[in-house]
């Protein structure tokens, strides 16, 4: 039994973004060389992404850009025909910063390579007791 | 055949070919390979904000998502296949 | 053993905290709060069109001067990273010969994409589009010069006048805001203009461009880092 009123863009693209977040902590829970948890890190950033983004969505709505196609005159009420445009200001933020967070963590990982010519994460072992 | 019943299609079409592109990028031992999936997913995810009426986040994610953070993993790809050799 | 064990009680318990959430959302039918007021009185008190460019540069104005110093606190800290002892600075990068089709694309294309980033970041109040997808775009065209030729030599003096001039630029509009008009960032230091037209909107078009020539500069110079960090082997 399928309840098909879940089958809606919104719903679709939120159980999306849950289920990318999930993968990304498994992969960076579970793998052993570094680059890979940086690529499992960016799986998680771009499911957080597509999940705010979700959740601004509103059926059926156009984009928050005030065009011929909303409204032609300023000073009018168009808040019957756009999706809400705060997550996606947030949304905008976000991706900048995960690339600068994403290169940051690759020119870490190139200097960790340079230090042991290996990037296996157990034979970083010089704090280990 | 009305346009939403069409974005739905493609938005299951998407998120099933996302979900397979991340498990093949953290199972598959090629690094190449899942840098390249990880783009992958990158852009299907700029083609869903596009479906989502948000054109200016599409656009981010296309340039800096897709783009540059694929570009950048492949230098440090080379770094560690120059030094293995 | 154990730690595979931890490691899937772990995602368990996010899955179950995810569909107790996901059951929880309903498909939502319309504006509430804030949103509903930016999209009432957005065009008439910034006069943009595009909502987010007025949300990004005027409502928020400070979340983004706190997003691009970020951005040039990562570029400074990877700029320290991978810096070059003296002796590798002059050496070449051994690589194969660059096709023939791919250096004279690239002496096309660059100064066309050049051209494109300023026209996405020039017209961000009006079309989906500013500050951030253009000096993306312009360091895309920056990569594709590095790709064309390995060796090149980047002017990183230009790089780092072009983004110290635009950081200052854009925190001397913002006082501008606080002595012409209502608060830090306020665009409204000369009229609004015709709504719809290229030179409207007061500050938001120079503040863009401002955060534009900041953001290309800096992803440039990052990935100018990384082409040169391939020196040392």
């Amino acid at each position: 039994m399928i309840n098909t009123e879940y089958f809606t863009l919104g719903h679709i693209s939120l159980l999306l973004g849950f289920i990318l977040i999930i993968v990304g902590f498994w992969g960076i829970l579970t793998q052993k060389n570094i680059v890979k948890i940086i690529l499992a890190f960016s799986i998680a950033d771009a499911g957080i992404n597509i999940l705010i983004v979700s959740l601004g969505y509103v059926i059926g709505k156009t984009a928050p850009i005030i065009d011929g196609s909303v409204v032609q005159k300023a000073g009018i009420d168009v808040s019957d025909s756009i999706v809400d445009p705060v997550p996606q200001a947030l949304v905008l933020t976000s991706i900048v910063i995960g690339f600068g967070v994403t290169a940051l963590m690759l020119a870490y990982a190139m200097k960790l390579f340079t230090a042991k010519k290996t990037l296996h994460i157990n034979k970083f072992n010089d704090l280990k007791w | 055949m009305n346009r939403e019943f069409l974005y739905i299609v493609l938005t299951i079409f998407l998120g099933v070919a996302s979900i397979v592109l991340s498990f093949i990028s953290i199972h598959s031992k090629k690094l190449s390979l899942a840098v390249i999936a990880v783009g992958v997913v990158s852009l299907f995810a700029s083609i869903l904000f596009l479906l989502m009426s948000a054109p200016d986040v599409a656009m981010t994610e296309a340039a800096i998502g897709s783009g540059l953070t694929t570009l950048i993993f492949f230098y440090v790809l080379n770094k560690i296949k120059k030094s293995d050799a | 053993m154990l730690k595979n064990i931890i490691i899937a009680v772990i995602l368990i318990v996010f899955a179950v905290l995810f569909f107790d959430l996901f059951m929880l959302y309903e498909a939502r039918t319309g504006l509430t709060g804030i949103a509903q007021y930016y999209a009432q009185n957005g065009a008439k008190e910034v006069g943009a069109a595009n909502l987010v460019t007025s949300i990004v540069v005027t409502y928020r104005g400070f979340d983004t001067l706190g997003e691009v110093t970020i951005l040039f606190v990562a570029a400074s800290i990877i700029s320290f990273f991978l810096k070059l002892k003296e002796n590798d600075e002059s050496k070449n990068i051994s690589s194969k010969d660059t096709t023939e089709i791919l250096v004279t694309a690239s002496n096309v294309l660059v100064p066309v994409i050049f051209l494109f980033g300023i026209y996405v970041f020039i017209n961000g109040h009006l079309t989906p589009g500013g500050g951030f997808q253009g000096g993306a775009i312009i360091a895309t065209g920056v990569a594709l010069m590095i790709l064309a030729n390995p060796n090149i030599k980047i002017n990183t003096q230009i790089i780092h006048w072009v983004e110290s001039i635009s950081g200052v630029g854009y925190v001397v509009v913002g006082i501008f805001g606080l002595i012409l008009a209502g608060g830090f960032l306020d665009n409204k230091i000369t009229g609004l203009g015709e709504f719809g037209a290229l030179f409207s909107a007061g500050a938001i078009p120079i503040i863009y461009s401002f955060i534009g020539l900041k953001v290309g500069a800096e992803i440039s110079n990052i990935l100018n880092k990384y082409q040169k960090s391939q020196k040392n082997d």
